[in-house]
């Protein structure tokens, strides 16, 4: 992984000094909360319900071993014994003292990690494929990208004060797992008509209050222009996005109402006068970051090299079924022969989505050492990958994540739910979302309804913010307020992968005693109208459309 | 009216110092005085700009969301700009800055006016303001250590030619060598 050189360690050690001293002039009365609100957002630390929400960047999603510990101890002693993993890939501590974060950062700095520009109108963590360098559908690892952006967008003096938030998200893929379409800027490694490896660029993605899937503005931008063409955009966006309405000033607004052909003609405009300047990638500059993240230095097999295959016919298979659905479900192939990546499934029925104790953080650091090279990685889906596990470790490694409740086998199923924090902690909600994801993920427990269901994503969100995704879940919730009451809209046919689309509210909403029971005929009548078990929930539905959906839940009303 | 601006403009890496200047910012309406720095308006400069060459000691105000391409054809005939940030979170002056700098080669004084802060010094400066009139109740001398919070940057901006990742590349690269090196900087359109 990426390794910090004197000059990137010395600025995030800056970075925490200089808010050291903010918060300081903050406590004496020097800076008023006014002007320090976006000081601290840019450290990633909001004002939420009850106490402050400190925010901490994981690039890429990207975690070795030892952050995987500096984030149990910063949970332990600075917070109350947990975190919690969001879905662009980073990790939230929900209780720290305000004159405890300059502290937090320091330690954070020690681990080569920082809060920079988690929150704020500025450019966001870079997020991409949490299997990224070893997925075998890959034309190239993303992640040498990531970091050049993540070095470009920091601290940019000119990209500070945005008309608002800005996310990036990169794949080298064919398969899209990082939905690129629903960001600020999705990048696509794609092959050009010679062979060469270029970036296509999709731009005003966003979902919040007004969704959109992003259009693709520049289907081939070389890789040597990563950079001049993100600085070409973000400069069009800076100058010409609305700033008198922030539910109007994201970068799909500005996109939507030029039209995509004349937002991408002024990108081009800007360009032109940038394009052949310092910001341009030489070989060099590509190949020295592409350096950070070579393979890893695998073990050469005795003869052929194991495969799942072999394994499940082999004596070491443990003779549990649950052993199987855990392979089939959560352990996907690796680009190195004899090894495969395996996703941690961090939903259980006990803890709300996404959260970890610090003794999870620890164990996953230990594991990771021992089965995954030290490293692993967090999922936009709130989970965690062990990207390099050798196939003869599956047996060993499903025992010990069993123990931890971490070998759930429901990726892509409906209990691998998405969910915000909900109005349980989130000041912005109108809607709690954990009970509400506890409360439908309990009907499907038994693993046989569950697989009976097919792939499919269920993503909640507690209000039109849109954190939990919920317009791009097969099945999406949203938590609204009315008259005062809690009341869940449901939505169907959204997709954050290639073929992206934005859901559609099927009717009036339900209260938080109806919505679980509406989820669960929206998917009975799933199963009826399939044309065989293969025919996933989302391709059902974009087939019959919504109104025999609208007929099942709605019929005996 | 006191100023934050670069003690030596030519050094490679700026000292900044707070000094006394007197500038009138004078309304569309206002008569100016004869002598003495003044700045007007785009629309007074439109209106009665002969007169302001013959004056002399005329400096241009506008409002960052102004699009420097609109007023590029008065840059060589004034050697101050003021940039007026009506809220520090209005990030448009930044861009003006860099174009400023970097496309239309400005390299007069380019002062920052409105709701100028500490904690924003050391981007304007690095989008190539070199100087500011700190929003009222802002003491400016407080505000100078501002500009050695950091003494790294990643990206080329207006005070920085090249990226760090191409700086830290070069043999026996240390910041104050690098300074001295000659560019690849955009040349004024």
């Amino acid at each position: 992984m990426y390794q910090y050189n004197e000059f990137d360690q010395k600025i995030v050690r800056q970075r925490a000094a200089q808010f050291g001293d903010q918060v300081r002039r903050r406590l004496s009365g020097e800076v008023t909360e006014n002007e320090f609100k976006p000081l601290r957002l840019q450290n990633g630390l909001y004002m939420q319900l009850h106490a402050y929400m400190l925010r901490v960047a994981i690039p890429y999603g990207l975690l070795s071993s030892a952050q995987l510990r500096k984030l149990a101890h910063i949970a332990r002693t600075y917070d109350r014994d947990y975190a919690h993993f969001t879905t662009r890939q980073n990790i939230q501590y929900n209780w720290p003292k305000l004159q405890d974060v300059p502290k937090i950062l320091e330690e954070l700095a020690e681990v080569e990690m920082h809060a920079i520009q988690t929150s704020g109108n500025c450019i966001r963590n870079i997020t991409s494929d949490p299997f990224a360098g070893v997925a075998r559908d890959e034309i190239e690892d993303p992640r040498p990208y990531c970091e050049l952006l993540r070095q470009w967008s920091t601290f940019h003096p000119e990209f500070a004060y945005l008309p608002r938030k800005f996310k990036f998200a990169v794949t080298g893929a064919e398969e899209d797992r990082a939905a690129i379409q629903v960001h600020d800027i999705g990048i696509r490694l794609v092959r050009g008509e010679d062979g060469t490896v270029g970036l296509a660029f999709y731009v005003g993605g966003g979902l919040g209050r007004t969704p959109f899937v992003a259009p693709c503005i520049q289907p081939f931008v070389p890789k040597a222009h990563l950079l001049t063409y993100s600085e070409a955009i973000l400069r069009v966006y800076n100058r010409l996005g609305r700033r008198d309405n922030m539910y109007k000033a994201r970068i799909k607004i500005l996109v939507k109402s030029m039209g995509a052909e004349a937002f991408a003609h002024a990108v081009e405009e800007e360009w032109q006068y940038i394009k052949d300047g310092p910001l341009q990638l030489r070989e060099q500059d590509i190949a020295r970051v592409k350096s950070y993240f070579q393979e890893p230095e695998y073990p050469v097999f005795q003869g052929t090299a194991p495969t799942v295959e072999s394994l499940m016919l082999s004596k070491e298979k443990p003779s549990d079924p649950a052993f199987s659905a855990w392979v089939d479900n959560n352990v996907v192939g690796h680009r190195k022969p004899g090894y495969v990546a395996v996703s941690l499934s961090m939903k259980r029925e006990t803890l709300p989505p996404g959260d970890v104790t610090d003794n999870h953080l620890d164990a996953l650091a230990d594991l990771a050492d021992r089965y995954s090279m030290g490293e692993a990685v967090v999922t936009h889906r709130q989970n965690v990958v062990f990207p390099n596990v050798q196939v003869a470790l599956l047996p060993p490694l499903w025992e010990e994540l069993t123990q931890l409740g971490f070998a759930t086998p429901n990726l892509q199923r409906l209990t691998d739910v998405i969910a915000c924090p909900g109005l349980d902690f989130c000041n912005l909600a109108n809607a709690r979302s954990i009970p509400v994801a506890m409360r439908i993920t309990e009907r499907f427990q038994d693993l046989e309804k569950l697989y009976e269901l097919g792939q499919v994503t269920l993503n909640i969100s507690g209000c039109i913010n849109a954190c939990g995704h919920h317009h791009v879940g097969n099945l999406g919730v949203l938590g609204i307020d009315k008259l005062g009451v809690e009341h869940y809209q449901l939505m169907l046919g959204g997709s954050s992968a290639n073929d992206a689309s934005i859901g559609k509210i099927l009717g009036k909403a339900f209260t938080e005693h109806e919505i679980a029971d509406a989820v669960e005929k929206a998917l009975l009548c799933y199963i009826g109208l399939r044309t065989s078990p293969q025919e996933s929930f989302l391709a059902t539905y974009r087939r019959v459309g919504a109104q025999p959906f609208k007929d099942a839940v709605y019929g005996d009303h | 009216m006191e100023i934050i601006r670069k003690a030596t403009p030519t050094d490679t890496v700026p000292r900044w110092e707070v000094v006394q200047e007197d500038c009138v910012h004078a309304e569309d309406s206002q008569a100016l005085a004869s002598s003495g720095q003044v700045t007007v308006t785009l629309e007074r400069w439109r209106a009665e700009a002969d007169a302001l060459k013959a004056r002399g000691q005329v400096g241009l105000r506008v409002l960052g969301e102004v699009d420097p391409g609109d007023y590029a054809d008065v840059l060589p005939h004034v050697d101050l700009v003021c940039i007026q940030f009506p809220k520090f979170a209005d990030g448009r002056g930044y861009s003006a800055a860099r174009l400023l700098r970097e496309r239309y080669g400005f390299t007069g004084t380019l002062r920052a006016l409105g709701d100028v802060l500490r904690d924003q010094l050391n981007y304007m400066a690095r989008c190539g303001f070199d100087s500011f009139v700190m929003a009222p109740g802002k003491d400016p001398r407080a505000s100078l250590s501002a500009f050695e919070d950091f003494s790294e940057s990643y990206q080329p901006a207006a005070d920085e030619v090249l990226p760090l990742w191409r700086r830290a590349s070069l043999p026996g690269f240390s910041l104050s060598d690098f300074s001295k090196v000659d560019g690849n900087r955009e040349g004024a359109a």
